[in-house]
């Protein structure tokens, strides 16, 4: 199946958003260059949905092999703290991205051994720092926003490069690194064998305990990109609110992208378009300036329906509607010409 | 005499002892948890006005649990405490453990937040009023826009919860009599720094830009610093292009309206204590009833308030 | 009779899985229920517990018809049920799971005292004395066992059916659950026993009905049932039928040998054994099922390591602890349950096919598609795998081509010696004579073979040399002029006492 293929129900559902959006705010897909960056709704759109989509890559990984990791929001927040107490120690920029990273992988290296080795259900395993990392995250920052005025770091999360936002080109180069590294190596079909059939891709000599511990560790780096990003955005470090609930929206993002959550086939790209879906439908309802009380509802709406029209038994039966109108069709013709 | 004898006659002498140490009266304080910088603040202040006025006092963090409250005022009581401060999680349940204060003669004074017991059980409880913050935000807006067509954006706090729809309230009392002034935009941001910038960063968008933005009103000081960077990454200059008034006078909105990017802020003073041992002290000179609500300053600071010497005494306060 | 089926018959897309049964169960007696895989053993028994809906056929109790719809209503009626996996509450203590659904009650709540009494006076008829209040889970599986029995006798109280309870346990807890089991007949309930275990069957049961493929084959008295007369029955062949290997003709003799074990063994699984493996050489395991075939040949591949003995070849030790260490030996193995050991079934032929050699080169070299192609349709023409293409899910096809994929898999990656665990199941009689004949092919160009079956014909045409597992103990080993279907049934049938048989 070609990526167009398998990327087109969530680029068509992109488009039709962008269509609706710019009707309730039709300014949306205007876009101007603004001393040597490009400004717009649909760029914000491409920054502010960074962080879902560094996670969503790390997700989708994770979900192919039949898991999940409810812990990457307060990943973010652990590794957002540490990028920025480094730089309050004044250890400069290049320690600070080291420290956030090697706690992202340190976090996901957790989780993978609880799962892969310990045994215990992906669901449970990740659990666990889901609940206990922000009090991990608020011992460093000593509980108050910890905030820093470096430029370096503040450049992942407001800079700008070649006119686009950081934030985007970290999703952007991360997303079609990791797609090419999945399909240009063997580690896709690595991957996919033990989310469809974990024991009896062991006993082909698949080394599943690896390779599930090492989706975790991806997972936890991408929590880490997404943490440092969404620090340097702000400038401080905000141990109770950083990544708070976007590990749903992670998973969301990855079941918008058309993955089944019982592990198996993946596709990088299609779940990083559902993350700019999400944002979307985010930024969309913010721009239009409902009363803030809807702002859950039209998000839930919008995405069952989004759901509901990429299901598969929906597509079978509107398949199966459409042959059968063609047919009854070809038949009042037939009847016709005789 | 016996052993058992010596140890007893010897733990005796050791309690006059620290009766006699205790210089002043003790004061148990049961506090809520650490949830916020606004709470370690209050905690601060809370042991520091103990100490200028030499009471003894015990502290306990609940962790947001109110069980742990309720065993901690018990504990007070057993030790015969001389006052009871208590910052309640909930508002409901207290009546058992406040009547057995109210048994044993100790007053309670409830900080920052109420109950719904009857007054009578407890001495007086000092508070901020959310609305009121809202309405010194709103007028000094008033008075500084003066004649000028203002539109302005509005940062909302978490839909739905109480300082949200109060400081909404009093801020649109405030500018309600004065056609010039109109809020045209208003979301949540749900009292987060994060919130507050990408929600900016919309209106922004949707008022072209943000020339058609004449001032911005924040429910909290965190969503007020978020924006002030969304606005300046925008191309605008924060406190000159868009005024800037929020609420709570947080150490960073000090910091920023030292550079100019902020332009007033409302104080919910973490010195709760100070009003709450006024109180107290009046109670035991001469028995003086204080009023059942003591309502704190909200008190308005701006540019002109010296905010680089304000940030400077509170960055220490654990905000 | 207490309880009578007549002409049972149930069908499943593709199977006749009960074909006419006829079961006589008489109160006070323990009826043995045997069969290979397949037979319709669970069939006959979920019909009888109305787990399944039979299709024709009719079914008394003390002479009334009886037409049970599901467990809880078989159970009204009389006949309860338990299985080898204790189902049971293990969190709940052994006083509320013996009476979890009729606990006493009084003003409406359960009532403590009561349920503990009750729960103690049933369990002394069994001769246990333990501490009711614990969590079942803290008892060993034998007395779980035992109390899912007395639980499912004090609930239907005429007929208990007993599948393979004993799968699980030791010798002393075997007889601890015999014990159970002749107090109940002693009441006077009908036992129907289900076990893998022939050893079990002569000490505990009074008649033995046997089933293959669906049909009954003989209910006898035990007593006047030979063991040799009960596997004919179970195997479906009679001793004289003479056939004789085709590579037998003096093969043994001429292997190098490649591969030693000694020693191999694990606890609970199988027995310490010795196996030497020639070069080229095809070694069958012939054994009742349970008997211990499947679990040395997972100790052979480091699916469960072997906790006693050695393997070696000619340059030295070998490391079998997990599959990848086995592979990279140059172990294969192709398991018994294709389904869920075997083939990654979401993926396509291509995939299957590679996964394996991908697995061993590592994630960081892959195969170039061009390869993984040419190696694909290299195997789909070599093994005659019938399919519209190399792409198409694994899933899509029928269980003789499945099993040549998983085979594919393995000769892809070239191995010296490679386990066959049933590798002819459930697969159409084309393919299987397909299958024996590439497995010819393949030794002739100098591949080991262990070949796990239970058709023992199929052994005797294939194998050079037979080793012969029964009761978790590999207990003969027939080579050249010796492995005809005579002396393996022999073997299999043989008891300790009369071991001179192999």
């Amino acid at each position: 199946m070609s990526l167009l293929r398998r990327i087109a129900p969530q680029l068509v559902a992109l488009l039709i958003l962008f269509a609706l959006v710019s009707v309730v705010f039709p300014g949306f897909l205007s876009v101007s260059l603004n001393d040597g960056r490009l400004v717009g709704p649909v760029i914000d759109v491409l920054k502010r949905g960074a962080p879902v989509a560094l996670l969503s890559i790390g997700m989708t990984l994770v979900i192919a092999t039949r898991g999940i990791d409810l812990s990457v929001g307060t990943t973010m927040a652990i590794c957002g703290a540490a990028a920025a107490a480094v730089i309050a120690a004044g250890w400069g920029l290049p320690a600070a991205l080291a420290v956030a990273l090697a706690a992202g992988a340190a976090a996901g290296l957790w989780n993978g051994v609880l799962v892969a080795i310990v045994g215990i259900q992906p669901f449970v395993a990740t659990l666990i720092l889901m609940t206990m990392g922000r009090g991990i995250a608020q011992l460093i920052t000593e509980g108050c926003i910890l905030t820093f005025s470096d430029a370096g770091l503040a450049f992942f999360g407001s800079g700008t490069l070649l006119g686009l936002p950081v934030p985007a080109w970290l999703w952007i180069v991360g997303g079609l690194g990791v797609a090419a590294l999945m399909r240009r190596t063997a580690l896709g079909l690595l991957i996919e064998a033990i989310g469809i059939n974990r024991r009896a891709s062991a006993l082909a000599g698949v080394n599943a305990t690896v390779l599930v511990i090492a989706v975790y560790v991806a997972a936890g780096l991408c929590a880490a990109l997404a943490g440092i990003v969404v620090t340097a955005d702000i400038r401080g470090a905000d141990a109770n609110n950083a990544g708070l609930w976007l590990e749903l929206d992670a998973i969301l993002a990855v079941v918008i992208g058309g993955n089944s959550l019982l592990g198996g086939r993946f596709s990088v790209i299609a779940s990083i378009l559902g993350a700019m879906i999400i944002q979307t439908i985010d930024t969309g309802v913010l721009l239009a300036g409902f009363p803030p009380e809807y702002n859950l509802v039209i998000k839930a709406v919008l995405v069952l329906m989004i759901l509901v029209l990429q299901s598969p038994r929906i597509a079978a039966e509107w398949r199966l509607w459409r042959d059968s109108q063609r047919a009854s069709r070809a038949a009042a013709e037939r009847r016709q010409a005789s | 005499m016996t052993a058992k004898t010596l140890l007893t006659t010897v733990a005796a002498l050791a309690l006059t002892a620290t009766a006699a140490m205790a210089d002043g009266e003790t004061i148990g304080f049961s506090q809520i948890g650490s949830e916020s910088g606004w709470r370690a603040a209050e905690t601060t202040l809370t042991r520091n006005q103990a100490e200028e006025r030499g009471y003894q006092l015990q502290f306990s963090d609940a962790q947001q649990k109110q069980e742990n409250q309720i065993a901690a005022i018990r504990s007070f009581i057993a030790q015969g405490v001389d006052a009871i401060l208590l910052a309640p999680v909930v508002a409901t349940g207290w009546d058992s453990v406040l009547a057995e204060a109210k048994e044993a003669e100790i007053p309670v004074v409830l900080l920052d937040r109420q109950v719904d017991s009857s007054d009578d059980m407890y001495l007086t409880a000092v508070g901020s009023n959310l609305v009121h913050e809202g309405e010194v935000a709103g007028q000094w807006l008033v008075d500084n826009v003066g004649d000028e067509e203002c539109r302005i954006v509005e940062l909302q706090g978490t839909t739905g919860s109480s300082p949200a729809i109060d400081r909404k309230t009093g801020f649109e009392n405030a500018i309600k009599d004065h056609a010039n002034l109109e809020i045209v935009r208003s979301q949540t941001g749900d009292f987060t720094r994060a919130q507050g910038k990408e929600v900016m960063e919309s209106f922004l968008q949707a008022e072209n830009g943000g020339q058609d933005i004449c001032a911005l009103y924040a429910h909290n000081d965190d969503m007020a610093v978020g924006a002030i960077q969304a606005i300046k990454e925008a191309g605008l200059k924060p406190g000159e292009d868009i005024l800037i008034v929020s609420i709570d006078g947080v150490p960073d909105i000090f910091q920023a309206m030292a550079a100019g990017e902020a332009n007033a802020t409302v104080e919910l003073t973490p010195n709760m204590a100070g009003p709450a041992f006024d109180a107290l002290e009046a109670y035991w000179a001469d028995g003086t009833e204080p009023e059942k609500f003591i309502q704190t300053e909200s008190k308005l600071y701006t540019q002109a308030d010296d905010p680089a010497g304000e940030y400077e005494a509170r960055k220490g306060l654990g905000y | 009779m207490l309880l009578t089926v007549r002409t049972l018959t149930k069908a499943f897309p593709g199977t006749l899985a009960l074909d006419g049964v006829d079961f006589d169960l008489a109160a006070g007696e323990v009826h043995a229920l045997l069969g290979e895989n397949g037979a319709g053993k669970s069939t006959l028994i979920k019909c009888l517990t109305g787990a399944y809906l039979r299709d024709g056929g009719a079914m008394a109790l003390d002479g009334q018809p009886i037409d049970p719809r599901s467990t809880v209503e078989a159970q009204d009626l009389g006949i309860g049920t338990v299985y080898q996996e204790v189902n049971l509450l293990p969190n709940l203590t052994v006083a509320q799971n013996l009476m979890f659904g009729r606990e006493p009650r009084r003003w409406g709540l359960i009532h403590t005292a009561a349920l503990r009494t009750e729960a103690r006076a049933l369990l002394t008829q069994y001769g246990l004395d333990i501490d009711v209040d614990r969590d079942l889970g803290s008892y060993s599986v034998a007395i779980q066992q035992i109390i899912a029995i007395a639980r499912a006798a004090a609930l239907s109280g005429k007929v208990l059916i007993l599948d393979e309870p004993t799968a699980s346990l030791d010798a002393r807890e075997v007889e601890m659950v015999f014990d159970v089991v002749r107090g109940l007949r002693e009441r006077g309930l009908g036992i129907a026993f289900v076990t893998h275990f022939l050893d079990q069957v002569y000490a505990l049961s009074d008649r033995i009905t046997v089933l293959r493929n669906g049909r009954k084959v003989v209910t006898e008295r035990t007593a006047d049932l030979g063991r040799m007369a009960l596997i004919e029955h179970m195997l479906g062949r009679a001793l004289e039928s003479e056939v004789v290997g085709q590579s037998a003709e003096g093969a043994g003799a001429t292997t190098q040998p490649m591969l030693h074990f000694s020693g191999t063994g694990r606890a609970g699984a199988i027995e310490p054994f010795d196996l030497d493996v020639g070069r080229g050489e095809v070694v069958g395991l012939a054994g009742l099922l349970g008997s211990g075939r499947t679990e040395s040949a997972e100790l052979m591949f480091g699916v469960r390591p072997a906790q006693t003995g050695a393997a070696r070849d000619a340059d030295g030790p070998l490391d079998l602890s997990s599959p990848r260490a086995a592979i990279a030996a140059g172990f294969g193995f192709a398991p018994e349950d294709r389904k869920t050991d075997g083939i990654v079934a979401d993926l396509s032929i291509r995939e299957n096919i590679i996964l394996g050699l991908q697995a061993r080169q590592g994630w960081a070299k892959p195969i170039p598609r061009s390869e993984q192609n040419r190696i694909a349709d290299d195997y789909i023409r070599r093994l005659d795998i019938r399919t519209s293409g190399r792409e198409k899910p694994i899933g899509d096809l029928s269980g003789g081509n499945q099993q040549k994929v998983v085979l594919a898999r393995w000769l892809a990656m070239n191995p010296r010696f490679l386990i066959l665990d049933e590798p002819t199941r459930g697969i159409d009689v084309g393919a299987h004579a397909e299958i024996l004949r590439l497995i010819h092919d393949l030794t002739d160009a100098g591949l080991s073979v262990l070949i796990i079956s239970s058709e023992i014909d199929e052994l005797v045409a294939v194998a050079d040399r037979v080793i012969v597992v029964r009761d978790r103990r590999h207990v003969a080993e027939l080579s050249g002029e010796r492995v005809t279907a005579d002396q393996i049934m022999r073997a299999i049938a043989a008891t300790d006492a009369d071991g001179a048989a192999a």
